[in-house]
């Protein structure tokens, strides 16, 4: 690009046409997290809803159509809306200031992959006010469940499931183009920090997946409205295929939530351990073994089906051993605070409330695990508390240390450690005053997915309760913390913080508007050697 | 952007959207994936063996097999159907004739197809079936009744931990189904 034409691309333009038509990889990253914050708002109120309805035996404010309701779009929100954009976004910021490109590979489709997600959100939440009922077959929308009793808006669902799979599929595109084409000179593959490489690979596990879903509900579609039988016994289709389907995406649907947090995490750790990253090498190799384990675990989330005893013991051995690489990740993160000269900044806290936040997760999944246990587990708030010590406490922990250690550099400003800090406790104490009695729930046998439940199960309930209104509204502490930066926060140095390594630090704070226009010399200090 | 690096994106995305289309058809791929993986594995109970003849065969005395025999109606089709001798004892490679009880108790004619599912499933494949109502829809006037006969024997290469099979039926009305396509999802043998 020759200086003058970047110069011209440099000018002020309005509002409407610097967010709407934006092509510039920081503006998108901006719009993506923005988004998700948003998301993670309305996902969060129907979480409220459902922690109402469950406050106390008998029914409190939802029907139980309504309560199914909740409980379908909390998770399609979360999961679709909610923690996988606010990832791109954290990838549409960093990964070309980690590697030096002056911006995404395809800028256009940039702008597009962002904006067919508003507008694929809309389209799922509008069936809420549709006739009959909004999906509420669980996120998981079993077939034939969901084709046999699916609501008329179930297509309304189908059709933003495709769209959300297309924006993600385009954003996958353009994160392996820009990691595999638009690397400085000089950036190695084993010199590539962490969050690019989480990324990296988690791109692949979403071109790999995603059309795997939309095939899946597509199937849905055509069996519902056009006279297919993929999932139908009468037609001489079978039902648990569509559960065979549905998790060769969704389990490695899991690690494409959880990778790019593995990726954060091990930016932050050796940041504030003043540390290089222990043991780079076998945390990409551990990263990459998950990955391709991740495509032969998925009938683990069906060991109450009814499978073969033979295939029960298959993917019970290959989902333990997952917990192999899992296991060097978290040793080499500890490993890497092991005297280091430690610092508790606010990122820090969040990042080491991830790791022992998610390898409680990973315990209770391991439990889970055990196919002769599962029976006894199986669709219990066992599993609820096992999710979310990975989804709430691994990626949306990481998600929350990473806008912390990144937000100085991206709006020039320091947040408030104050209330940063505040946030987190919060955060940290209402999130297990939550989840954790759901523990002791489902080991007594409470189901999930009830509006109601037997009153020796009201206590735990309470108490699970009070600790979600809290954690919802610690959120807003999050929210005034951002807004306070962003208006009136400390200037920011362009290093940040004392202990960082890596190309983003070299720019000033704010990252101006382009970066890198000419590729940055990569000095082995400023890489992860 | 200069000319090789356009290339070579130009190169990467059309790679990228291949598999992309690619995984989308993979996806579509599993359905005769998962029929085919079943179908030589025997794992999921469905597929039974078809002989278009009753073949001789050895019979093992020295074994005897419990076959129980269930029914379903499927979102409570109001039928009534059971089997008329819901156990029955043979040894395998022994021919037996049992049948179910069927009657539309409704004011309407009804076309209906029954579903057979297998349990333990690796047993399915040592089952052989001779004639079958559940070869075909079976279309009963309004009232009308009806034993449907099946024939059939067990594998003498049966396993030899398997004692007991279920044979189960689900009776399916293929006006609710949508679908109409309505296969033998039986091998011939």
């Amino acid at each position: 690009m020759s200086e003058i034409a970047f110069q011209q691309h440099d000018h002020k333009p309005s509002f409407f046409a610097r967010w709407f038509f934006s092509t510039n990889h920081k503006d998108i990253g901006t719009l993506y997290l923005w988004f998700s914050f948003a998301m993670f708002i309305v996902g969060g109120i129907m979480a409220f809803g459902i922690r109402l309805e469950l406050s106390q035996p008998g029914r409190v404010l939802l029907d139980p159509n309504q309560y199914n309701e909740a409980v379908t779009l909390h998770g399609l929100v979360m999961v679709f809306g909610a923690i996988m954009p606010a990832f791109t976004g954290l990838a549409n910021w960093m990964l070309p200031l980690m590697i030096g490109a002056p911006d995404m590979a395809f800028p256009r489709m940039n702008n597009w992959s962002f904006w067919i997600m508003p507008a694929a959100v809309l389209i799922l939440l509008s069936t809420l006010i549709m006739p009959g009922s909004a999906p509420n077959f669980g996120w998981t929308m079993y077939a034939p469940l969901s084709t046999t009793y699916g609501p008329p808006s179930t297509a309304a669902m189908i059709l933003s499931i495709h769209l959300m799979g297309l924006s993600s599929i385009m954003g996958a595109i353009n994160i392996i183009a820009t990691i595999l084409n638009l690397r400085a000179p000089g950036m190695h593959w084993m010199r590539m920090p962490m969050f690019c490489w989480g990324w990296f690979i988690t791109a692949f596990l979403l071109i790999a997946v995603m059309p795997v879903l939309a095939g899946a509900v597509t199937m849905m579609l055509t069996d519902k409205y056009f006279g297919t039988s993929f999932f139908n016994a009468a037609g001489g289709g079978d039902p648990l295929l569509f559960q065979h389907v549905f998790w060769f995406f969704g389990h490695p649907e899991v690690y494409i939530m959880i990778l790019p947090a593995f990726g954060v995490v091990s930016e932050i750790i050796p940041t504030f351990s003043r540390k290089r990253l222990f043991g780079y090498h076998f945390m990409v190799y551990a990263i990459a073994a998950i990955a391709v384990m991740s495509f032969i675990v998925w009938a683990h989330h069906m060991f109450a089906t009814g499978i073969n005893l033979g295939a029960e013991l298959f993917f019970m051995y290959a989902t333990m051993i997952i917990a192999v690489p899992t296991g060097v990740k978290v040793f080499n993160w500890i490993s890497t605070m092991f005297r280091g000269s430690l610092t508790f900044e606010t990122p820090m806290l969040f990042a080491i409330g991830f790791v022992i936040m998610f390898t409680i997760g990973g315990f209770s999944g391991i439990m889970l695990s055990l196919a002769p246990a599962d029976q006894q587990y199986h669709d219990t708030y066992f599993v609820v508390a096992h999710f979310h010590y990975v989804l709430v406490a691994g990626a949306l922990f990481a998600i929350f240390g990473g806008v912390y250690y990144w937000l100085p550099k991206w709006c020039g400003r320091m947040y408030s450690e104050t209330l940063g800090k505040l946030h987190f406790w919060l955060t940290l104490i209402s999130f297990n005053i939550t989840f954790f009695p759901m523990h002791f729930l489902g080991l007594a046998g409470m189901p999930r997915r009830i509006p109601d439940y037997a009153l020796q199960f009201a206590n735990f309930n309470k108490i699970a309760s009070i600790g979600a209104f809290t954690l919802g509204l610690s959120q807003l502490i999050f929210l005034y913390a951002v807004i306070k930066c962003i208006r009136a926060g400390k200037p920011a140095t362009s290093h940040v913080w004392e202990g960082a390594h890596g190309l983003e630090w070299t720019v000033a704070s704010p990252a101006p508007h382009h970066t890198f226009a000419t590729p940055p010399v990569i000095i082995p200090e400023e890489a992860h050697e | 952007m200069n000319e090789a690096l356009q290339r070579k994106n130009k190169r990467l995305i059309i790679i990228l959207i291949g598999a992309a289309i690619g995984m989308f058809g993979f996806g579509f791929a599993l359905v005769p994936i998962y029929r085919v993986f079943c179908q030589v594995t025997g794992i999921n109970g469905k597929y039974y063996q078809v002989d278009d003849i009753q073949q001789t065969i050895a019979i093992d005395k020295s074994r005897d097999i419990t076959v129980t025999f269930v029914s379903n109606n499927n979102e409570l089709l109001p039928w009534e159907f059971h089997a008329n001798n819901p156990v029955i004892h043979l040894h395998p490679g022994e021919v037996k004739r049992v049948s179910y009880y069927a009657k539309n108790k409704t004011i309407n004619e009804m076309t209906v197809q029954a579903i057979p599912s297998i349990v333990p499933g690796i047993a399915a494949k040592y089952l052989h079936k001779t004639e079958c109502f559940c070869f075909q829809q079976q279309t009963f006037a309004a009232g009308e009744e009806m034993n449907m006969p099946i024939l059939f024997h067990i594998d003498p290469d049966i396993p030899k931990n398997i004692h007991h099979i279920t044979v189960a039926y689900t009776l399916f009305d293929t006006k609710m189904a949508v679908a109409t396509n309505i296969q033998k999802v039986g091998r011939v043998h």
